[in-house]
């Protein structure tokens, strides 16, 4: 299916800062499965994005806005065609072998608690199961123990710290899973990306976020802890990094003015249905 | 202790030549005069102000070195040596950096294990495939060097990341000048007053190819709360270069200015001593208030040079130091001129075992620690402290490496009972150019002022000494 993203992230002031400068991954690559027909990004203030491709394989756009400005919006839209590939990766962008992908990070630290959570789905999974048999029992369980909430957690909440809440967004559901997959010794990466809900519902506050793992045979897969599920043609795969923060769709900073907020809106369609329902009309 | 070798007196108790004129200076001169000159140097460093600060420690913020009057002698053929095993290694250091961050060759060849580079915190994942100018990475590299006898030289630790202490080796010869006019006069001393020199050749050497015939340096410290800060505002003013925090810089379209009285100027290379994970809030650490946001865009970009590189501090790291031997021979096909002390490795069992079974012979590091903060010495550790040592060894093999307890050497130094005896290290600082490397004869001598004691660390009670490496 082909599907249409739109992501406006927007910063109003109190009082206008003299710039900003700012690092954004907010543009996909190509790789089986997805192909992005089109994208752009806009700015609302006049100033120069260079684009660059990170260590990770991510494209990244860096830009610096002179103010003052008493807004600054950032926005991307475009298309992309998707295919289900039942969640395998491949053709995707590797500029590390697998085994970097058990370095542990702030975030994604396991303590105690997580080394005993994961253990205890290398037991469910059974005596001598899979890796991969492992990570569908970790998938599930960490569905069923940490519910989606939205007040509690913010983008600084640590694996450790959501896993004792037992609440938290997809970043947190994918920081739980990361941390006890690489405690098992499996290899688990955090994408950021976009994910096409069936229920209809194409209005959305923020990205979304799952993890993948590598399996020895298989390759990497995606494991999406918070729908419990494998990701299918509905996961629109952004940016790949160790944890949030190495694919946070956009990291910045301001110099001078103060009273900042911040709206997200993110909207994800499918095209072809959006294009059918208009040459009806 | 008798048994470690004493720089002045060797094994035997005879005078060593390049310490022939010193023995008969040390003879001669009544100990009042010692006394009084050594109470006029402290005087004189309090004056100039150089101090450091000690971590953990809640009322001092800043303290005095203790300064040793009495200096190491080093003669002209040892220096050949040390300088030519110096300029090997650091060689072999910068060509594993590029090759961690790039090819990654000696990995594939299994020289070094990968989850030792993969899993080091200090090994930073966003350098990878990012080439920085003229290939070089650690431009300024402090190398410890301790030594056991008339010919063995160890080196004890790489310090690839941000090596400090070399305004002390400056301000060391600049009091020994002064208070010893008499001991100048006799013996013919290579100099070190041209560091600030070198240095700054040494940086403006490796200024991206963006910049102008007369590259703009800046050091970039984290402010006046950092222990080295004195060393950070001395170097600038030595170099002739801005002394700017993170607040003082900014970046636009991938270029690093820095705020001026007369608008924004370009910054072509930033001697930083900031470490990795405060250097850019949108890179690293997003807290961090330290850096420059933006910094590593223009870094990747090709349009500023960092001194050093970030990710240098790998090489710090304990465990990457045991494969250095291999490191040398994999990129340089050459035997180390300087030997590494033997090191086992407490990630990987057999060594472990053995480690457990020889605690209270075996000197105990941490890893990623430095400033001897961390160590267990088992010869002189309790028993109390050993047994405490073996259930943190257990519970984190891999953050642990050991090494046999050495018998350093020793040199005599000014103590309450007048000159005896006491353990010395060396860190000499080794400058990579883009057209050169270039080490000031010496470096810095620390002294283990406590009887006995083998650490020479100033947070540790350790002093520094003038290091004086003869002509000829």
């Amino acid at each position: 299916m082909r599907i249409r993203i739109s992501h406006a992230t927007t910063y109003h002031y109190d009082m206008p800062p003299n710039g900003v400068t700012q690092l954004l991954r907010l543009t996909p690559r190509n790789h089986d499965g997805q192909y992005v027909v089109n994208w752009r990004i806009d700015l609302s203030q006049d100033c120069l994005l260079h684009q660059h491709e990170d260590a990770f394989g991510n494209i990244t756009h860096s830009f610096t806005a002179d103010g003052p400005f008493d807004h600054l919006a950032i926005t991307v839209c475009g298309e992309v065609e998707m295919q289900d590939t039942h969640g395998f990766v491949k053709g995707a962008v590797e500029r590390f072998p697998p085994a970097l992908y058990l370095r542990e990070t702030d975030l994604t630290l396991p303590d105690a608690a997580i080394v005993e959570f994961s253990e205890a789905a290398r037991a469910e999974a059974g005596a001598g199961a899979s890796a991969l048999s492992v990570m569908h029992q970790l998938l599930a369980n960490v569905h069923g123990e940490i519910a989606f909430d939205t007040t509690p957690t913010q983008t600084a909440t640590t694996a450790a710290e959501a896993f004792k809440l037992k609440r938290g967004v997809c970043q947190d559901l994918t920081h739980v899973f990361i941390a006890a997959a690489r405690q098992l010794g499996v290899p688990a990466r955090y994408i950021g990306g976009h994910f096409y809900r069936a229920d209809g519902v194409t209005a959305q506050d923020a990205g979304h976020a799952w993890a993948e793992v590598y399996i020895e045979d298989y390759g990497w897969i995606g494991f999406d802890p918070t729908n419990a599920i494998c990701p299918t043609d509905a996961h629109v795969r952004i940016a790949a990094g160790l944890d949030y923060l190495g694919a946070s769709p956009v990291r910045g900073t301001r110099y001078g003015g103060h009273g900042e907020t911040l709206t997200v809106a993110v909207n994800v369609d499918q095209a072809s249905q959006q294009s059918q329902s208009q040459s009806q009309s | 202790m008798s048994a470690c070798f004493d720089e002045m007196k060797g094994h035997d108790g005879g005078v060593r030549p390049p310490y022939d004129e010193l023995a008969r200076w040390l003879k001669e001169v009544p100990p009042d005069v010692l006394d009084y000159r050594r109470r006029e140097a402290e005087l004189l460093f309090r004056r100039i102000g150089i101090t450091f600060a000690v971590y953990g420690e809640a009322d001092s913020t800043e303290r005095l070195i203790p300064f040793d009057v009495i200096p190491r002698i080093i003669s002209g053929n040892e220096w050949r040596l040390l300088e030519k095993g110096l300029t090997q290694r650091v060689k072999a250091l910068n060509m594993f950096i590029k090759d961690i961050y790039g090819a990654r060759e000696i990995l594939r060849a299994g020289v070094i294990p990968d989850d030792l580079i993969f899993r080091n915190p200090a090994f930073r994942p966003e350098m990878s495939g990012q080439s920085v100018p003229h290939d070089i990475y650690v431009h300024i590299a402090g190398i410890d060097i301790v030594r056991v006898d008339a010919d063995t030289f160890y080196v004890l630790e790489d310090n690839a990341r941000t090596p400090s202490g070399v305004s002390y080796m400056l301000e060391n010869r600049e009091i020994m000048m002064r208070l010893f006019p008499e001991l100048f006069s006799r013996h013919r001393i290579a100099p070190v007053e041209n560091y600030p020199d070198e240095l700054l050749a040494t940086l403006k050497s490796v200024a991206p190819l963006t910049a102008g015939s007369d590259p703009n340096v800046a050091l970039l410290t984290p402010g006046v709360f950092n222990s080295a800060y004195y060393e950070h505002s001395f170097l600038a003013d030595k170099l002739g270069v801005e002394l700017v925090e993170g607040r003082d810089l900014l970046v636009k379209n991938e270029i690093v200015y820095m705020r001026t009285t007369q608008g924004l100027k370009r910054v072509d290379v930033i001697y930083r001593r900031i470490d990795d994970d405060f250097i850019d809030p949108l890179t690293f650490r997003p807290d961090s208030i330290l850096g420059l946001p933006g910094l590593m865009s223009a870094y990747q970009a090709g349009n500023v040079t960092l001194a050093n590189a970030v990710g240098t501090g790998i090489a710090d790291d304990k465990a990457v130091y045991s494969y250095m031997p291999a490191v040398v021979k994999f990129y340089l096909d050459e035997e180390p001129i300087l030997k590494n002390v033997p090191t086992w490795r407490c990630r990987e069992p057999e060594h472990l075992a053995y480690v457990l079974d020889h605690l209270p012979e075996l000197v105990v590091k941490e890893v990623h620690g430095s400033g001897g903060y961390g160590m267990l010495i088992g010869p002189t550790a309790s028993k109390i402290a050993i047994e405490q040592f073996r259930a943190k060894l257990k519970t984190a093999p891999t953050n642990f490496i050991a090494q046999p307890t050495l018998a350093l050497s020793t040199c005599p130094t000014c103590v309450e009972a007048g000159v005896a005896p006491r353990h010395v290290d060396l860190r000499p600082f080794v400058l990579s150019g883009s057209d050169r490397t270039r080490i000031v004869p010496g470096g810095l001598t620390r002294v283990a002022l406590k009887e006995g004691s083998l650490v020479v660390n100033s947070s540790q009670g350790g002093g520094t000494k003038d290091t004086w490496v003869l002509d000829g």
